[in-house]
């Protein structure tokens, strides 16, 4: 392999982790914000299909790309909604209640989304950052879509949030002892109500890139697994906005080692390098379990933990 | 709610409140929990409320915290009636409550923690100002305690400060404590103890404490109503009572069984021994290093230390809960290893520290709880599988009679048991066999007087039997009541052993805190 193959394998990469992280990030971010509250949502590859769907839908049906964001958003924080309002119940298991979620989410979708699968909806614009570059490889790999500018703002404003707002703060009470927070007149299960819905909002919006920027289009498979790979996701990033946008880019890279391979003519080992982000969730999994860093900074009250 | 406590201050002034309850009545169904009880709580008095399990003293403070309505009563703060609905009343009227659990939230730092306390938290908070206000908050503060760190990594003697701090910081001028001193070391309990008692002297809050302590009372309460069956049956000032009476007001005619005398034998041939025991935390830094101790039949050997020394990861190691990294254990000069045929063979038992949590299955019944130790042998098994839950009932109701425990039948779940009975239930099952060694932490944790007595007395009534016992505990005077020699633990190893007449208080704390 040349050195220059080797750039276009990197630039590949990056291209590809800039693309493919979005819907990462999105769901990594609601997951965390919901976890902080001391809740897990495991419906949310549910809400991103669900999410991807509708954003199609609407965007076929008036023609702007963003009011389809924006349905996808409104269609995850309804399943959110639902997840959270359920887990208020007594005696209800939040990991039980989050699986059905996922398989109602994914089922709703297949079942409103079929007449979707032929037509073509208008799709998100990317950006073009690369211009300043004479490689056409580079100037490729940058065209950044916009929701990712939007996902890196809400991170930012999450990870600030957290520390220096009183709902921040009232949140992490929620998420890490509830007697505390019940103790000062705080409404624990509300607080956890509103996280969730927030979270499958930005779920939502992550399935919305899916179905329109990439692939770009409504397919039944056009999830597999992310929705999941992203709870793993947030255990590695221990809780943390910043960190959920770092490991969101790690998995689109890895996900994207396949393509990048291909793109200079390497087809062997295709599908063993697609399953990347899969083997690496695997091994995330295995080196967070032993980690006293992730023990000390998960949620006191997820039921993942006690 | 009160101002910004940042803007208050003023010189000490006369801020302690008073208290006066007048007739406090408050029934659960048939149960009078709280009957005609009047007590009065002077402006910068140290109020201590002594009471046995389940005599009303929670009861009352929750009624006037707003958490029950009193059935009948009134309640005067400063001489004036006052209405407290729930717990944000109290609060807006001064009063104040630390409970026997921490309510600081684990993962925010001591700052968030006061901060978000506040009613009037802004929603966007500006760091610098607010860590300027609290700089000067502590200024003003007897104590303090590190206000960066999250809460989870400080000490429990440094978060029952913050939690106090938390109480002065929102402006409280009556506080009133529950078991405060039941997570700390003898030390700690008395700075903190201390710190409080110099404020209600110089006028500046009213204290009003739940305790089971005598000492504490003795050492630092100016006043006492003692509770009994949710009636105040006596009080005064401290000084013109002595323990004597104040332990009689407070267990009526209840019997107590007599203390076990220590009989005057002399200790025996070493039974235990530890033989440099070294363990780690997970791969992380040795928790125990090279613990050398030998407890000999028809001794006491008590470990004292500051908590966190290694007493509890010895403690997991002796019963199992903990692998070794390296040295021996020894019973009878053969190699002990902690299973289960090794307990039974050498005949060691047990009472670790929170018995619910690490010797009983809080969801299965008293009696199946009780058979931990021999559900597998004749006669409660056939071929060591088949199980007869006959006899194991039978055996069970035989020591819930012997050992007092108080339980509905033999088929109640041990998680419904009060503290102090999950405590007699697992006695029983580790007692009432031949015992050579017994391992016993923090027996008394939380336990009311007479449950305390009991339990003493059973320890003692083993070592006089002959049984090597080790003591580890975190309560000082525990050590020195009950063991016939001292060890003293700091940085995971034993620095310090000592007959218990040859040492005092002074020389322990001093190798507990690790000077040699």
């Amino acid at each position: 392999m040349s050195d220059n193959t080797l750039l276009i394998v990197l630039v590949a990469i990056l291209g590809g982790a800039l693309r493919v992280s979005t819907p990462f990030m999105f769901v990594a971010l609601g997951e965390c914000l919901t976890e902080k509250s001391g809740r897990v949502n495991l419906g949310l590859e549910g809400t991103l299909v669900l999410g991807a769907m509708s954003a199609y839908a609407t965007s076929y049906h008036t023609g702007s790309p963003w009011l389809g964001v924006f349905a996808a958003g409104v269609a995850g924080a309804a399943l959110g909604a639902m997840h959270g309002a359920i887990c208020r119940l007594p005696k209800v298991n939040d990991i039980a209640v989050g699986i059905a979620m996922m398989l109602f989410g994914t089922g709703l979708a297949f079942f409103f989304g079929k007449a979707y699968v032929q037509p073509t909806a208008p799709r998100l614009d990317s950006i073009p950052l690369g211009g300043w570059s004479d490689s056409p490889q580079l100037a490729q790999a940058l065209q950044i879509n916009p929701l990712i500018i939007v996902g890196l703002v809400v991170a930012f404003l999450m990870w600030w949030s957290f520390a220096n707002t009183r709902w921040g703060l009232i949140l992490r009470m929620s998420g890490d002892s509830a007697p505390s927070a019940l103790a000062m007149g705080v409404s624990v299960d509300l607080v956890r109500f509103l996280a969730t819905t927030a979270g499958g909002f930005l779920a939502g919006v992550g399935g919305a890139f899916l179905s329109l920027y990439y692939p770009g289009s409504w397919t039944q498979g056009l999830s597999s697994g992310q929705g999941l790979m992203a709870v793993a996701l947030v255990i590695f990033a221990r809780w943390n906005p910043l960190r959920c946008v770092a490991a969101a880019f790690l998995f689109g890279a890895a996900g994207a080692i396949g393509p990048a391979l291909q793109s200079v003519g390497i087809t062997q080992g295709y599908y063993f390098f697609n399953a990347a982000p899969y083997i690496l969730t695997l091994f995330i999994m295995i080196a967070s379990a032993g980690s006293k860093h992730a023990a000390r900074d998960v949620p006191g009250e997820l039921s993942i933990t006690k | 709610m009160s101002a910004n406590p940042s803007a208050s201050i003023d010189p000490p002034r006369q801020r302690a409140l008073s208290l006066e309850t007048i007739g406090m009545s408050k029934a659960f169904g048939a149960l009078q929990a709280l009957d005609d009880v009047s007590v009065k709580i002077e402006a910068g008095s140290f109020h201590a409320l002594l009471g046995e399990n389940g005599a009303g003293k929670s009861t009352l403070v929750k009624a006037i915290m707003g958490y029950y309505q009193a059935d009948r009563g009134q309640l005067l703060l400063d001489g004036r009636e006052t209405q407290i609905r729930n717990p944000r009343d109290a609060r807006a009227h001064g009063l104040g409550m630390v409970y026997q659990h921490f309510t600081l939230v684990p993962c925010l730092t001591g700052a968030e923690n006061l901060v978000i306390s506040r009613a009037d938290a802004p929603a966007i908070i500006d760091w610098a100002k607010e860590k300027r206000a609290l700089a000067a908050f502590l200024d003003r503060m007897p104590f303090r305690a590190p206000l960066d760190v999250p809460v989870a990594t400080l000490a429990a003697g440094e978060k029952q400060k913050l939690e106090i701090l938390k109480l002065l910081y929102l402006d409280q001028r009556l506080l009133i404590l529950d078991e405060p001193t039941s997570v700390l070391t003898p030390q700690e309990a008395d700075e903190i103890l201390g710190l409080l008692k110099g404020m209600t002297e110089r006028k500046e809050i009213s204290v009003l404490m739940i305790t089971h302590k005598f000492r504490e009372v003795t050492a630092f309460a100016d006043a006492v109503s003692v509770l009994r069956r949710g009636r105040h049956v006596g009080g005064g000032r401290v000084a013109e009572m002595s323990t004597d009476e104040m332990a009689r007001l407070m267990i009526g005619d209840t019997q107590i069984r007599e203390r076990a005398a220590r009989a005057g034998n002399e200790a025996g041939e070493t039974v235990l021994e530890l033989a440099g025991l070294t363990a780690g935390d997970d791969g992380g830094p040795l928790v125990l290093n090279a613990v050398n101790l030998k407890v000999r039949a028809g001794e006491i050997v008590g470990v004292a230390g500051v908590s966190g020394n290694g007493q509890s990861q010895l403690v997991e190691v002796l019963s199992g809960q903990r692998l070794l990294r390296d040295g021996r254990i020894f019973v009878r000069n053969q190699p002990f290893e902690p299973d289960r045929d090794s307990f039974y063979r050498l005949k060691v038992f047990g009472l670790p520290e929170e018995p619910l949590k690490n010797a009983a299955v809080p969801r299965m019944t008293v009696a199946e709880n009780m058979a931990f130790r021999s559900f597998d042998r004749p006669p409660n098994a056939t071929l060591g599988w088949w199980l007869s839950p006959g006899p194991m009932r039978a055996k069970a109701r035989e020591l819930i009679a012997r050992y007092r425990v108080k339980t509905q039948s033999t088929e109640t779940a041990i998680g419904d048991l009060s503290g102090g009975n999950v405590q007699r239930a697992i006695l029983a099952r580790e007692l009432s066999g031949d015992v050579d060694v017994l391992i016993v932490a923090n027996p008394c944790f939380g336990l009311d007087f007479a449950s305390v007595m009991e339990i003493r007395s059973q320890i003692m009534e083993q070592r006089n039997k002959g049984a090597a016992v080790l003591l580890v505990s975190e309560d000082l005077d525990e050590i020195l009541e009950l063991s016939d020699r001292v060890a003293v633990m700091s940085e995971g190893a034993v620095n310090y052993t000592s007959p218990t007449a040859l040492t005092d208080r002074a020389t322990i704390g001093k190798h507990m805190a690790g000077h040699a």
